[in-house]
């Protein structure tokens, strides 16, 4: 990427968030706020947040090669991806909302405002949830997405990749991002995954091939872990 | 005390709404029935820094119940809770970028042992171009208590206005219903002033 101008407004961790402003990255230019981020005592309003209410009322759906509801099953290599949500001390987060959604296994998405003539799947949605266990534990079974084009740039193709919300303790665990697969030569040319500042950071992004997570004769295995902000912080105090 | 490092954001994309705005995932309505407090509208567009409608956005909301007792575990106030509340909202934006929500006027909330705030829902925007969620509050214009809102008190002058919804009265039906209109500006000319959350 070399047209590549990086702002000046950053949320928090400058060595783990993007910058808003990322030229490479189009959608950037007209979306990215450019007056600084005003930091704010925290108080009962961003210590709570929504993520164990929503994750006692919603329900789980995780098997994303069959809940299309067809009878049928997604065409594509059958993958598990599980791993574990952890805090910023490393303790699991229990009970945390996961929605994913991804492309199918040709790179196209469910979706009115995707018209590259890869073909749908009628048997693939391409969305799922799941809550962690005690242990923050997650597992989706769900096909290996395809990289797709893309109108960014001349040529433009996203890397391979499955979307993932999560819900942790509070307002300040909130975290939407992407998962990435090992060894795949698109990750170099994806400005999307390289507005993430630091190479550490941007390997956190890309799961692992685990053969322990592998089934025989079933499905390929992948491991990734989410990283999101505690509850440790404590209320403003004058 | 091992510190892990935290997961990086990635924009939301372009095409979250199968799974985050599917029926049983989008909330726009807070409110049942038997839930305690005035009843309002919250009404607004997302726009991008040409004044242009974002009509890929999604808007999740946050905030305490009329009694100003937030559903969650860490907010150990003695003002009741209300069961039949918890207090999330998620909407779409539509093709001009609207986004809505019925709810409840939330109550104040402690800032510490001394001071409260004043009222206010916590809200988040995510869409395509924006590679991190942004976060900001939504204030009630025509209330009193924001003149010594301690939160307020960070957001430079020229930028409180961006917080404030503005209050309209509209009949639906012979109902005469309370609107508060509330516009997130990413870009430009009149901002919103976001935080560093």
């Amino acid at each position: 990427m070399n047209n590549t101008t990086i702002g000046e407004i950053i949320r928090g961790d400058r060595e783990v968030f993007p910058p808003y402003l990322y030229e490479a990255y189009q959608s950037t230019r007209r979306r990215a706020p450019t007056l600084p981020l005003i930091d704010v005592p925290l108080t009962i309003s961003e210590l709570t947040g929504p993520g164990p209410t929503i994750s006692a009322i919603t329900s789980e759906d995780a098997d994303l090669t069959r809940n299309a509801g067809t009878g049928g099953e997604a065409i594509g290599q059958r993958i598990i991806v599980t791993g574990r949500v952890l805090d910023d001390r490393g303790n699991p987060v229990p009970n945390a909302l996961l929605e994913i959604w991804q492309a199918n296994a040709s790179g196209r998405y469910l979706h009115k405002r995707d018209q590259w003539p890869g073909p749908l799947d009628s048997n693939f949605l391409g969305m799922g949830r799941c809550l962690t266990n005690e242990e923050g534990v997650y597992r989706f079974l769900t096909i290996r997405p395809g990289a797709y084009p893309w109108l960014n740039h001349p040529n433009a193709w996203r890397p391979a990749h499955i979307h993932f919300s999560a819900f942790g303790p509070s307002m300040l665990s909130r975290l939407v991002t992407q998962m990435y697969f090992p060894d795949d030569p698109l990750h170099s040319l994806d400005p999307i995954m390289n507005a993430v500042p630091t190479e550490q950071a941007r390997k956190r992004l890309i799961a692992a091939y685990d053969h322990d997570v592998t089934e025989q004769e079933w499905a390929l295995g992948y491991r990734w872990d989410i990283v999101v902000r505690g509850p440790y912080a404590t209320p403003f105090e004058s | 005390m091992t510190t892990h490092p935290l997961t990086s954001s990635q924009t939301v994309g372009p095409f979250f709404s199968p799974a985050l705005l599917r029926e049983d995932a989008r909330r726009n309505v807070l409110t049942q029935p038997e839930t305690f407090g005035l009843r309002i509208r919250i009404e607004g567009r997302v726009l991008d820094g040409d004044g242009v409608p974002v009509p890929d956005a999604m808007v999740e909301i946050w905030q305490a119940n009329a009694n100003g007792r937030y559903n969650h575990p860490a907010d150990l106030s003695p003002a009741p809770l209300d069961r039949s509340f918890l207090g999330f909202g998620r909407s779409g934006t539509d093709d001009d970028g609207s986004y809505w929500f019925e709810t409840i006027k939330p109550g104040p909330v402690p800032f510490n042992g001394e001071r409260m705030q004043a009222p206010h829902i916590g809200v988040t925007v995510f869409s395509r171009g924006l590679l991190n969620h942004l976060v900001t509050r939504l204030y009630f214009e025509d209330e009193p208590t924001n003149a010594e809102d301690p939160v307020l008190q960070y957001v430079p002058d020229d930028r409180r206005a961006t917080l404030m919804a503005s209050r309209v009265t509209r009949r639906e039906s012979g109902v005469a219903m309370v609107i508060y209109r509330f516009d997130i500006v990413l870009q430009g000319a009149n901002e919103t002033a976001f935080f560093n959350l």
